[in-house]
C-alpha cells in the first residue's frame, strides 16, 4: 500500500504557523515522523497559509529534503505551484504530482500540462488524476469510470505509462445530505477502474475527506479503507499517525495475501512498507 | 510462430551478500563468495536479473560419519577421520566453493563431544582451506547453545555463515554471531510464516536483515521436495515484491536429505539400477530442482553429484552476472 502522508498541509495550524515563522524544524520533524510511521510518500500542500504559494512550496520542499529522502507528493490545483516545486524537488527520490482533473472550464488543457510536467520530471515522476471534468465531480459510478477511461486513454495516447497514473475517484464527505450513496458508488467505480489497463493503473483517495465533520473519523476512514483495498485501491492520502489505520492496512494486505503472515506482522508493517 | 518474450518487472530483489573475509578485511580467507542479488525468478527476465551464480557448499562432518552408505563414503575413504583433510579434498579435487562443517558429533546421541573438539575442528579446517565456511550446529538446542558460540569465536572475523537459529531458540547464537561479525542462518520447519517471524526476531536483536540467509528446511526428491520448492518460490516472490523480511538468500541441505532416501542407498534393489549411481543421481536431481526454485547455496555431499550440479549451474547461469 502506498501511503501518502497528509500532515504537511498549510490547513493544519502547526504547519501554517511554521510557514509564517519559517520554522523548518516543525516541517522536518513531521516529514521524518510520518516516514517512520509507514509513509511511502509525503504530501506537500501550501493550503491557504501563504500568499506566495510558489515560494512557499519551494521552501517546504527544500526544508524537507534537508533531512528526509522520502518521495514527495506536490499537492496543488495550480500548475504554476507544481512547476515551482518541480524546480527544487529531488526527482531521483520519486515524485508524485497531485493532481489534475480530466479538464476544466477555465483550462481545457490542464491534464496535458500535468502530463508534460510529469514527463519532464523524469521516469520516477507519477501523476494523480481525478475522475472529474469541466462538469464537476460526477456523483454516479458510470461517469466516474468514463472519465477514468478517458484519462487512461489520453495518457496512453501521450506515451505516458498508465502505471504512472494514480486515479482518484474522489471521496466526498459522508456527512452531507444524500452523500451516503457515494461510498458504494466509488467502490463500484474502483472495481471497474482496475481493469482499464493491464497492469492496472494505481488508485488513490484523499481518505480523510470521507469522515470530514463526523464523530468517528478514524473508524470511518479505516473501515472504508479496508473495503476499498478489496476493490483494488493501492494508495491513499491519509493520516499515518493513526496507528489503528495503519494496522488495518497491514491486516488487509495480509488477508489479501499481499504480505506473508508472521506473528509480528503489525509491528513490522510500518518499517517494511517503504 | 515466434515465442513472445514475457518479462515481469519486480520492485524488490534478493539481498546480495559476500561470505568470507580476506586478509585485507581482517580474515584469512583466500577466496570469497557472493550470493543473491536476483531481481526475478529463475529463468525469468533478462540475464542480468538473475543475480549471482548459485554456489555449492560441500559438507564436512566434525568426526567420522557412522551411518554413511558405502557409495557415499567411498570417495572420502582416506580422509573421513580428518575434517581438515576432508575439507581440503573437497576444495582441491571437487571444486567446493564453500565448506560446511556439520557438527554432528556434538549431539548428545551422536558422540556428545564438547566445545573444545568443535573449536579444534573449526581451527583446523580454517587452516586447511581458504574458502569461506558454513558452521552448522547439531540441531540439539541445548548443546548448540553451549558449543556454537565457541565455534563462532574460533572463526571470529572470518565472515562465516553460522546457524541455525529458530523461532524458539535464537537469542544466544544471534548475539554471538553479531559480535563475531558472521552471517546468520535463520531456520524454519517448512513454514513460511515462521520463517518470516524468525527473521523479524533476529532483526529485533539488531542483526541486520542483509546479513541473514534463510533455511526453510529441505525435502529430497520423493520426500517432500514439492513443499521445499513452493516455499522457496514463495520466498523469492515475496522478496521480489519488496518484502524486506523475506529478501534473504536461501540455503538448502540437499546432501543429508537426499542420502536419507531409501532409493539413494538401498543395495538389494537391482531393478533400480546400480547403487553407486543412484545416490549421486538422487542428490543431483534434488539439487537442480531446488536451484530452480531460487536456492543460492546448496549443501552437497557426493563429488559426482557436485560435478553434475556444477555443470547445470554453469549452463543455466552462463549469460548472467
Amino acid at each position: 500500500m502506498i501511503l501518502i502522508a497528509e500532515r504537511i498541509n498549510g490547513m493544519f495550524t502547526d504547519v501554517k504557523r511554521a510557514i509564517a515563522e519559517k520554522d523548518k524544524k516543525v516541517i522536518q520533524e513531521l516529514a521524518n515522523r510520518q516516514t517512520q510511521a509507514g509513509a511511502a510518500c509525503l504530501d506537500v500542500n501550501v493550503g491557504t497559509a501563504a500568499a506566495d504559494q510558489e515560494g512557499t512550496m519551494q521552501w517546504l520542499i527544500e526544508s524537507i529534503q534537508e533531512t528526509c529522502s522520502t518521495p514527495l507528493c506536490l499537492d496543488s490545483q495550480k500548475p504554476d505551484v507544481i512547476a515551482a516545486g518541480l524546480k527544487v524537488v529531488n526527482t531521483d527520490n520519486g515524485v508524485l504530482l497531485n493532481s489534475t482533473p480530466l479538464n476544466k472550464k477555465s483550462d481545457e488543457d490542464v491534464f496535458d500540462k500535468y502530463i508534460e510536467m510529469a514527463e519532464h520530471a523524469g521516469p520516477k515522476a507519477n501523476l494523480i488524476a481525478l475522475t472529474m471534468d469541466k462538469n464537476g465531480v460526477p456523483q454516479d459510478t458510470d461517469n466516474r469510470v468514463a472519465i477514468a477511461a478517458e484519462i487512461v486513454s489520453k495518457a496512453i495516447e501521450k506515451g505516458f505509462d498508465p502505471q504512472r497514473l494514480f486515479i482518484d475517484p474522489i471521496v466526498l464527505p459522508v456527512k452531507v445530505p444524500n452523500a451516503q450513496v457515494q461510498p458504494c458508488n466509488i467502490l463500484a467505480a474502483m472495481e471497474q477502474i482496475q481493469y482499464l489497463a493491464d497492469p492496472a493503473p494505481h488508485m488513490t483517495v484523499g481518505l480523510s475527506n470521507l469522515s470530514q465533520g463526523t464523530s468517528e473519523r478514524s473508524l470511518i476512514n479505516r473501515v472504508f479503507l479496508a473495503m476499498a483495498m478489496s476493490r483494488g485501491l493501492d494508495s491513499a492520502i491519509a493520516d499515518v499517525f493513526d496507528t489503528d489505520l495503519v494496522n488495518v492496512v497491514a491486516t488487509t494486505e495480509m488477508l489479501m495475501n499481499k504480505q506473508i503472515y508472521s506473528d509480528s506482522f503489525l509491528k513490522v508493517y510500518a518499517s517494511t512498507n517503504r | 510462430m515466434p515465442v513472445p518474450e514475457v518479462k515481469d518487472n519486480f520492485a524488490g530483489s534478493v539481498n546480495r551478500i559476500t561470505l568470507g573475509a580476506t586478509k585485507d578485511e581482517g580474515g584469512t580467507r583466500s577466496s570469497i563468495v557472493t550470493i543473491g542479488g536476483a531481481k526475478n525468478v529463475v529463468y525469468g527476465g533478462c540475464p542480468e536479473d538473475a543475480g549471482e551464480t548459485p554456489v555449492i557448499a560441500m559438507d564436512v562432518l566434525d568426526s567420522k560419519p557412522q551411518d554413511w552408505p558405502d557409495a557415499l563414503a567411498e570417495p572420502y575413504e582416506d580422509v573421513l577421520g580428518s575434517p581438515a583433510d576432508w575439507a581440503k579434498k573437497c576444495v582441491d579435487e571437487f571444486g567446493a566453493e564453500l565448506i560446511c562443517i556439520k557438527f554432528d558429533a556434538i549431539h548428545p546421541d551422536k558422540g556428545d563431544k564438547d566445545a573444545d573438539h568443535a573449536v579444534k575442528v573449526t581451527e583446523e579446517v580454517l587452516k586447511a582451506v581458504g574458502v569461506p565456511l558454513v558452521l552448522w550446529g547439531c540441531g540439539n538446542d541445548e548443546k548448540d547453545n553451549q558449543v556454537m558460540p565457541k565455534v563462532s569465536g574460533a572463526a571470529k572475523g572470518e565472515k562465516c555463515l553460522i546457524g541455525t537459529v529458530q523461532e524458539d531458540n535464537y537469542k544466544s547464537l544471534t548475539a554471538i554471531a553479531l559480535a563475531d561479525g558472521h552471517f546468520l542462518i535463520t531456520a524454519a520447519p517448512l513454514d513460511i510464516n515462521i520463517a518470516k517471524q524468525v527473521n523479524i526476531l533476529a532483526s529485533d536483536m539488531g542483526f541486520l536483515l542483509e546479513r541473514m540467509v534463510t533455511f526453510q528446511s529441505t525435502g529430497a526428491l520423493g520426500y517432500g521436495i514439492e513443499y521445499a520448492y513452493s516455499i522457496q518460490e514463495r520466498q523469492r516472490l515475496a522478496a521480489l515484491s519488496g518484502d524486506k523480511m523475506m529478501a534473504m538468500p536461501v540455503i538448502c541441505d540437499v546432501g543429508y536429505e537426499s542420502w536419507r532416501a531409501k532409493e539413494a542407498k538401498a543395495e538389494d534393489s537391482p531393478g533400480w539400477g546400480a547403487v553407486t549411481d543412484r545416490g549421486p543421481m538422487w542428490e543431483a536431481a534434488t539439487a537442480t530442482c531446488l536451484l530452480q526454485a531460487g536456492a543460492d547455496i546448496i549443501r552437497m555431499r557426493h563429488p559426482r553429484a557436485v560435478a553434475a550440479v556444477k555443470k547445470f549451474i554453469a549452463e543455466v547461469w552462463k549469460n548472467t552476472g
